[in-house]
Formats: C-alpha cells, sequence, structure tokens
C-alpha cells in the first residue's frame, strides 16, 4: 500500500507540476515538451488504477500523435505567441472564472454520485467486472469479437476520411512540367557540369 | 454469434465494399482517365447489391433470422425496402455525372474525378448500414461513413467556389448535427443502460424522466437535420445549390431515404412506448417543413434552391405519415418515399439537360422561359414532374399525397391533415409557376444544346413512372411497403 501511495503522489505531484509549467514556460516548444511529461505522468497514474489499456493508449495517441502534432503546429506555423500572451492579465479574472465552473460542476458531480439515487452504466448500477482477464484482452475480445463489424465499418470511416481529404488538396502536376525526382539524371551529373572554378583578380568581378 | 449467417446478410454491403475498395485501386493507377470506367463498374456493383436484396424483398423477411452480428445490424423487409431505393438513386447518381463533370460549366479540365464513383459507393455503404441499425452504435458509424463521403462529393469541385462553400456549410453544419446526435445517444445510453434498440426501448418505458426525454429530444433533432426538416434545414438551399447538381440529385434522394427510414426506425423501434413524447414532435416538424417548404419557394430565381425547398416540403408530407404512428402510415411514407425519389431524379436531370451547344449548364427561372418551343421533349417532361410534384391527378405524386392523406384522417388527425392539404395548395402554386414559364413565356433559346442518351434514358424512365401509367406499379409498391411497414412493427 505504501508503494502506491508513494507513486502515486510521485506521479500526481509531476502531472500537476507540469501542467502548471505547460501555462508558464515561456517558449511554446517548452510548453508542448512539459505537456508531453504530464501525459507520461498521467498514463503512470492509469496503472497505478489498474486501466493499463488507457494507460497505453495515453502514451501512444496523446504522446505519440496529438503532442508530436503540437509540436508541429508549434514550430512550423507562423503564430506570434507574445502577441496571444498579451492579454493575460486582462483575460485572467474570466479564465479563473471558467475554471471555478468546471471545478463546482466537478464537486456537484461527485456530490450526486456520492448521495445516491444515480445509477451509471448497467440499470442496477453494477457494471459486470471480466474475471480473471486484463482489461485489454476483455476490450480485444470485444472489438473483434462482438463489435467486429463496427470495427471494420470504423476502419471503412477512416478512409474515407483519407480519400476525401487527398481529393480535396491533392494537386496533380501539370502535363510538361515535371516536378518529379529522376535518380538516373541526378547520378549522371558530374561535377563539372555544375561548378566552374575561377581565380579572379583582386578588386575584379567575375563573369558567370 | 454465427459469423457465417452474419455476413450472408450483410452480403449486399461486402460486395459494395470490395468493389469500393478495388475501384480506388483502379483510381490510384489509372487516375482520372479510367473515371468513366469505375463508374459503370460502380454502377453494376450496386446493381448487383440490388439483385442481391430482391429474394428478400419478395418474399418478405423479419424475425431472429434477420439479425446479423448479435443484433448489431436487423435485416428486414423494412431494411431491405430502403436499401432497395438508396441503391437505385446511387446508380441514378452515377449514371448523369459524366457529362455533367465533362461540361464547361463544372470547370474540371479533365472530367469527372475518378474518385467520385468510389465516395458514391461507400456512401451506399453507410446508408446501407444505417437502414439496417438496430444498435445506436451501427446507426452511428452508419451515419458517418454516409455524411464524411457526402462532405467530400459536395465539395469536389475544387476550383468552383460555390462547391467549397457548399462542402464547407455541410460539413461544420453536419458535424453539429452529428454532436447534437450523440449526445443524445449518450443520454439515452446512461438513462436506459443499453445502445441496443431494444435494450433502450426496455429502459424507456412507463414515465420517461428529464434526461431520457433531453435524449429522445436530441436524437430526433440531429436525425432532423439529416433529413433537412424544419427547424433544421436552413443549410440545405445553400448546399444544394452550391454543389455538383449531380451531387445535389443524390443528396436529394439517397441520404433522404436512408434518413427518413433511420428516423422511422427509431421513433418506432426505440422510442415505441413513449408515442405521444415523440409524436408531437414529428408532427410539429412535417407541418413546419410543409409549410416553410412551400413558402420559402417563392420568390426563388435559381431552380436548384427552388427543388431545394421542394425537398424540404417533401420530407415534411413523409415525416406526415410517420407522425400517424401506425403501420399504415408507415407504409404511405414508403410509398411516398419511392415516388419522391422517382420525381427527384427525374427533375434533376431534366436540369442537368439544360445546355447550350458548348454544354454550359443553366439553372435559373429566366434560361427556361418557352423551353416548350426549344426544347419541347424536356419541357413536357419537367411539366409531368411539376404537375406530379404538385400533387395533380392523374400523375403519380398525387397518389402519393393521397395515401399519406388518407392514412393520417384515418387516424383521426384531420386538422392536421387539412393544414397540410392547405400549405400543399401553396406550394403548387411555384410548381405551376415552373409551367407557366416554360410554356407561356417568350423563348430565350439558350437551351440549345444536345444531351447524352443516359440522360434521355434516365428522364424517360422516370416520367414514365411519374406518368398516369406509374398506377399499374402501384398495387405491387402497396404491397411491398405494407410487408416493410409491418416487419417494422414486429417489435412493437
Amino acid at each position: 500500500m505504501l508503494i502506491q501511495a508513494i507513486a502515486f503522489y510521485f506521479f500526481a505531484t509531476i502531472v500537476v507540476a507540469s501542467a502548471v509549467m505547460v501555462v508558464m514556460a515561456r517558449n511554446p516548444v517548452h510548453s508542448v515538451l512539459w505537456l508531453i511529461l504530464a501525459f507520461f505522468n498521467a498514463a503512470g497514474l492509469m496503472v497505478l488504477l489498474g486501466a493499463e489499456f488507457i494507460a497505453m493508449l495515453l502514451v501512444i495517441v496523446y504522446v505519440g500523435a496529438v503532442a508530436v502534432l503540437f509540436l508541429f503546429v508549434v514550430m512550423m506555423l507562423d503564430i506570434d505567441f507574445a502577441a496571444m500572451r498579451a492579454g493575460f492579465s486582462r483575460n485572467a479574472p474570466l479564465g479563473l472564472l471558467i475554471a471555478a465552473v468546471l471545478l463546482a460542476e466537478l464537486l456537484l458531480g461527485v456530490g450526486a454520485y456520492n448521495a445516491g439515487g444515480l445509477t451509471l452504466g448497467t440499470p442496477d448500477g453494477t457494471a459486470t467486472q471480466a474475471a480473471d482477464v486484463s482489461n485489454i484482452e476483455a476490450l480485444g475480445a470485444l472489438l473483434y469479437g462482438r463489435y467486429i463489424i463496427l470495427f471494420e465499418i470504423a476502419g471503412i470511416i477512416l478512409l474515407v476520411a483519407m480519400i476525401g481529404a487527398i481529393v480535396l488538396t491533392f494537386q496533380p502536376p501539370k502535363p510538361g512540367a515535371r516536378a518529379r525526382q529522376d535518380v538516373g539524371k541526378q547520378i549522371r551529373r558530374r561535377p563539372e557540369d555544375a561548378t566552374v572554378m575561377k581565380n579572379p583578380e583582386i578588386g575584379q568581378g567575375i563573369e558567370l | 454469434m454465427d459469423f457465417a449467417a452474419s455476413f450472408a446478410l450483410v452480403l449486399p454491403e461486402l460486395v459494395l465494399t470490395g468493389t469500393g475498395l478495388a475501384l480506388l485501386l483502379v483510381a490510384a493507377w489509372g487516375g482520372d482517365k479510367a473515371a468513366r470506367q469505375i463508374a459503370i463498374a460502380a454502377a453494376a456493383a450496386l446493381f448487383v447489391a440490388g439483385i442481391l436484396i430482391v429474394p428478400g424483398l419478395h418474399f418478405g423477411t423479419d424475425g431472429p433470422a434477420t439479425l446479423a452480428f448479435g443484433g448489431l445490424l436487423k435485416v428486414d423487409s423494412y431494411a431491405l425496402f430502403a436499401k432497395a431505393l438508396i441503391y437505385l438513386s446511387a446508380i441514378a447518381a452515377l449514371m448523369i455525372a459524366p457529362p455533367f463533370f465533362a461540361s464547361p460549366s463544372a470547370g474540371t479540365e479533365r472530367g469527372m474525378r475518378a474518385e467520385y464513383p468510389v465516395l458514391v459507393l461507400f456512401a451506399a455503404v453507410g446508408m446501407s448500414l444505417m437502414v439496417s441499425a438496430n444498435d445506436f452504435m451501427s446507426l452511428y458509424l452508419g451515419l458517418e461513413l454516409n455524411s464524411l463521403s457526402a462532405y467530400v462529393l459536395a465539395a469536389i469541385l475544387r476550383r468552383d467556389t460555390r462547391s467549397g462553400e457548399a462542402g464547407l456549410k455541410y460539413f461544420v453544419l453536419g458535424a453539429l448535427a452529428s454532436g447534437i446526435l450523440l449526445y443524445g445517444m449518450s443520454l439515452l445510453y446512461g438513462f436506459t443502460g443499453g445502445t441496443a434498440f431494444a435494450a433502450v426501448r426496455a429502459g424507456l418505458t412507463g414515465e420517461m424522466g428529464t434526461g431520457a426525454l433531453f435524449g429522445v429530444i436530441f436524437v430526433l433533432s440531429g436525425l432532423a437535420f439529416k433529413i433537412s426538416a424544419v427547424p433544421f434545414h436552413m443549410w440545405t438551399p445553400d448546399v444544394y445549390e452550391g454543389a455538383p447538381t449531380p451531387v445535389t440529385a443524390f443528396f436529394a434522394t439517397a441520404p433522404k431515404v436512408a434518413a427518413v427510414a433511420l428516423t422511422a426506425r427509431v421513433v418506432f423501434e426505440v422510442f415505441g412506448g413513449q408515442v405521444t413524447a415523440w409524436q408531437q414532435i414529428v408532427m410539429f416538424m412535417a407541418l413546419a417543413s410543409i409549410i416553410f417548404g412551400a413558402l420559402g419557394a417563392i420568390g426563388q430565381e435559381n431552380l436548384k434552391r427552388l427543388l431545394a425547398y421542394s425537398s424540404i416540403n417533401n420530407i415534411g408530407f413523409i415525416l406526415l405519415g410517420l407522425a400517424v404512428a401506425n403501420a399504415d402510415g408507415a407504409s404511405a411514407m414508403l410509398v411516398y418515399l419511392f415516388i419522391y425519389v422517382a420525381m427527384s431524379i427525374g427533375c434533376f436531370v431534366a436540369l442537368l439537360m439544360l445546355r447550350d451547344e458548348e454544354g454550359n449548364l443553366y439553372e435559373t427561372f429566366t434560361d427556361i422561359r418557352g423551353l416548350s418551343v426549344t426544347q419541347p421533349a424536356i419541357a413536357w417532361a419537367l411539366l409531368i414532374f411539376m404537375f406530379s410534384l404538385a400533387g395533380i391527378p392523374p400523375l403519380l405524386g398525387f397518389y402519393a399525397k393521397f395515401v399519406v392523406f388518407q392514412a393520417t384522417i384515418e387516424a383521426g388527425l384531420v386538422a392536421f391533415g387539412a393544414i397540410a392539404i392547405a400549405a400543399s395548395v401553396i406550394g403548387a402554386f411555384y410548381y405551376i409557376k415552373f409551367v407557366k414559364v416554360m410554356f407561356f413565356d417568350e423563348p430565350v433559346g439558350v437551351v440549345t444544346g444536345k444531351s447524352e442518351a443516359s440522360h434521355w434514358t434516365l428522364l424517360g424512365l422516370t416520367a414514365l413512372i411519374i406518368s398516369p401509367l406509374g398506377y399499374l406499379l402501384t398495387p405491387s409498391l402497396a404491397d411491398l411497403a405494407d410487408k416493410a411497414a409491418a416487419s417494422l412493427f414486429l417489435a412493437v
């Protein structure tokens, strides 16, 4: 129990601290790196709860895809972060208000659930626990067994999304204007085709 | 769960998906030059899928044998009826597309995109899944597969700003509607503890709590957006006007059929125990759609916008059949759907035939002045469609309205029927204006071009169905619709 408690406080402290750093860091790239740290530690918390599947999802989806996407956005788009931060003190009360509302909703929800009378999940309030199977196995059995058709449809939906993105953005090369790489041509090219040696007099320009 | 039996039940979808994937490869290697062949292959696949459902449709199927994948999908007569309509509409959308994309109005240099038929195929798969959904999860995935393909189809003319605008508007509003629908479904799941239709229905017995009622309303709102029923119709005229005309023809038919069929299944099989809760919502949407559809169309100059309002108006009549909340009403709704699809395809094909010698397309009232002199065949076909949409006997549109009103009156909803009839008289104004402009105005003579054989075939076929000869179809149509409606009420 003690080790669990220590691990919990360890992960939880780092999650909160790195979440604070996401907001406070001056360099947006550092913010994203702090975010990745927060995701990793949240995954640790999930493992402590016995939800190893969600822990894996956090690492693979959030760290692997979402955070990298953020990094791309931060590094490749020309966003003026100084201008974005200019209204920080002016908007701080609004932000605090929203945070307070969210906190109140959270407390209200937990309070209402603890007071009883609310049933979640199955009508009698008990979700069936799979015996002796890890939750990855249980999820896998459902996803690739009972819900296989839905899984496959989801795959087709992603395929259609990909087709759509390509159809709407792909610019086919103009006939005649070849923008493609010709490896043979590149290899055939010799230094003397591309470079010239000149030894100009001092103070004289050169003509190429 | 018996996988072999389940896969046998979804064989049409498997055929369509497999062909879609194979054609995608052909599109990748062949490029847009192969687009026409891909369209033909896609239409053939839809035809094969249609043939596969004929036995079930003819003999009628219902009961536990129609449940696939442990009750995620339900392939009963009702689903098959809707699928037949969907496949036919999709074939029409493929047939009319190549000449349109080759015309200078489309602004494409290389004609039809090779991905167009593939996207239509995947949309058809999504719609098939929608109409056979028996669980909120399969419902949502089917709906999204269809919607996502539709967003891309609306924006497929990249150089055309109107097409891009239509795609973006449809995408943003569609995503909002999906969110509302999903929120409603999660509320229902939270308060009933299941996503399967039967489980939700079992959880919705007796006095319904506020949370569950919100779930019902949100789900109905999300679905109302997909069928463009008032008050969730505002996107329709813009999207219909901006999207390429073959895509508009597709939007006006197949996805409407799928969404209406889905709505009917949800209200009967999920909310069937709470008729008073949903009946007033659906009745309001029906009457509001009829009235707003009729009023909004007055003063429209663009024919595609006008047809968009006309489709809102027609959806109102279809929902009126649904709001009756019995098997007669559902059967009338299905008959109306069939006739509506035929009329819509006919109208849009006629619009696509309004072209000059270079192939430029015309789509406003000024362009069709005196069409009866320059293009008498198109003008007469349009006359048939317009009179039929107005519900003037002896055309088939009259029969569609007649069965819906009959079901409404027999269920004792006389007042609502009377309002709908009054509004349909308002609607007749702009349908007849169409005819007046074509037959009595001075010819402007811009519509001079020749049309392709595929357009003439479809125009002739739909005109024939809508003409009084179509009444020969009505006994078998009514029989099929009755069977389909009956399988919908087995669960009740």
